[in-house]
């Protein structure tokens, strides 16, 4: 039986702007395998982030719900929240997030500190997921002094520090140059595999494709459709590498 | 659908952690943290040094000095007249909104941050706890120059108006003269201004880092400044 990660039912977010009503999401049902590669695809204001948002519950659905581990997300505490974010997911934005006044090594560290892992403990770990994405040398340079590409990688250090089950990508490669990006998603990909990570991935970066076990097609707020691998294959040959 | 282990609650940190976090980003952030605390030392020079002058008038006044009550005679009958009341009252005005102000700034520019740090696993009483750490040392190390400052401003205008008789008769600690009016004397003024700022920074900054921090995460990060 599949295992499911993340459940969504129904799931409806609307914005209000003044006595306008947005319906940034209109009823999104998708299930998430363990281990999986998902990217969510759609042009720029159909609702991936929005969606990004309600699954890593930093944002409130309107309506409807959202199962992580077979949790319901709208019956936790504000102490549980903060647990999940901390423990289960890890995010990774468009634009890094990084906290500037914190080096490379002290954004990997917040996330253990906030978790309670003492202070060698977390000293080593840091070092350690720093290595794997590369920037060893660069552990105590503040994310000023690092290219975008390296500022990435510190964001996905940060995100496994507390060993997610689920890694959540809001266009992680939006802000770079082709090589750069195809070198972070090689890495995303790379963690999805040896660690066995459920990546989330929002993208119109058809260079994600080919990683993709599905891919979930978003249009106005809706699922419009969902392609596995197979399907893929034969359209990336289609597309030819072309961007949105 | 299968339960995995049940999410637990988040813990707390220890108070250390926090002060270490926001030492960190006061030094950091030096070039930006003097900038705020700079509106929180004017703020406070300004209103210690209108005090302090009105102390050493009161003073030199008191002490029956011609020169004191020559340059007194038109605005004073006894003790604080109603122009004093106004500038203090003008000067107190004055520093609560700049300090506000500044505190609003700083913590509006960090809404990102904020959404972050609650992002990675950050409670939101941990959130409104660092600010107040950062701006409680802001407010009181900047309102204690500030009111250095002030005091030094008033006595170099005290030494214009009666000359070196400000210091036979300098009203360095709490009097109460004859005549009922009560004298706070410099010390206490200080005392006071530095109490003032440190209470006006962690107001003017907790208030806005508690409204942030209770922001989901998505729309705390939206914030561009
Ligand atoms: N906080 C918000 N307030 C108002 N409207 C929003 C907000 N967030 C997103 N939207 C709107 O919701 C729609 C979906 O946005 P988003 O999820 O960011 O799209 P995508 O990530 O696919 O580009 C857009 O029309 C956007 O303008
Ligand atoms: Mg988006």
């Amino acid at each position: 039986m599949a295992d499911i990660v993340v459940k969504t039912e129904d799931v409806v977010k609307e914005y209000r702007m003044g006595s306008n009503i947005l319906r940034a999401l209109d009823g999104i049902n998708i299930e998430i395998e363990r281990g999986e590669y998902i990217s969510l695809m759609g042009p720029s204001g159909s609702g991936k982030s929005t969606l990004f948002n309600m699954i890593g519950a930093l944002d409130r659905p309107t309506e409807g719900q959202v199962y992580i581990d077979g949790q319901n997300m709208s019956q936790l505490s504000q102490r549980q929240i903060a647990a999940f974010r901390c423990h289960r997911v890890g995010y990774i934005f468009q634009s890094y997030n990084l906290l500037h006044v914190r080096s490379a090594h002290g954004n990997v560290t917040l996330p253990m500190i906030f978790a309670g892992i003492p202070e060698k403990q977390r000293n080593e770990k840091a070092e350690q997921l720093l290595d794997l994405v590369g920037l060893g040398d660069r552990m105590y340079h503040l994310p000023d002094e690092l290219s975008g590409g390296q500022r990435q990688r510190v964001a996905i250090a940060r995100a496994l520090a507390n060993d997610p089950s689920i890694v959540l990508a809001d266009e992680p490669t939006a802000n770079l140059d082709t090589i750069t990006g195809r070198e972070i998603i090689d890495l995303i990909k790379r963690l999805n595999t040896d660690q066995s990570v459920t990546v989330i991935s929002a993208t119109h970066d058809l260079k994600m494709l080919d990683v993709s076990d599905r891919i979930v097609d978003i249009r106005d707020g809706l699922v419009e459709r969902i392609r596995n691998r197979d399907e893929i294959d034969i359209e990336v040959g289609e597309v030819g590498g072309e961007g949105e | 659908m299968q339960q995995r282990t049940p999410i637990q609650e988040q813990i707390d940190l220890p108070f250390v952690e926090s002060l270490r976090i926001s030492f960190q980003s006061l030094k950091i952030r030096f070039g930006r943290s003097i900038i705020t605390t700079a509106g929180i030392t004017l703020g406070i020079a300004f209103l210690v040094s209108v005090w302090t002058n009105n102390e050493i008038g009161l003073a030199l006044q008191e002490s029956g000095r011609q020169s004191a009550i020559n340059t007194f005679e038109e605005t004073t009958e006894k003790g604080i007249s109603t122009k004093d009341i106004w500038l203090i009252v003008m000067s107190l005005i004055v520093c609560v909104v700049g300090i506000a102000n500044s505190m609003l700034m700083a913590v509006t520019e960090r809404f990102r941050e904020i959404g972050t740090m609650k992002c990675l696993g950050a409670l939101d009483g941990f959130v409104v706890r660092l600010f107040l750490l950062e701006s409680g040392f802001q407010g009181f190390s900047g309102a204690l120059i500030g009111a250095l400052i002030g005091t030094l401003g008033a006595v170099l205008l005290g030494l214009k108006d009666y000359g070196l008789d400000l210091f036979f008769y300098f009203p360095l600690l709490p009097a109460q003269p004859e005549d009922g009016t009560m004298q706070l004397g410099v010390i206490v003024v200080i005392l006071l201004g530095c109490i003032l700022g440190m209470i006006l920074a962690v107001i003017g900054s907790s208030f806005p880092a508690w409204r942030a921090a209770k922001l989901p995460p998505a729309e705390a990060m939206r914030t561009e400044v």
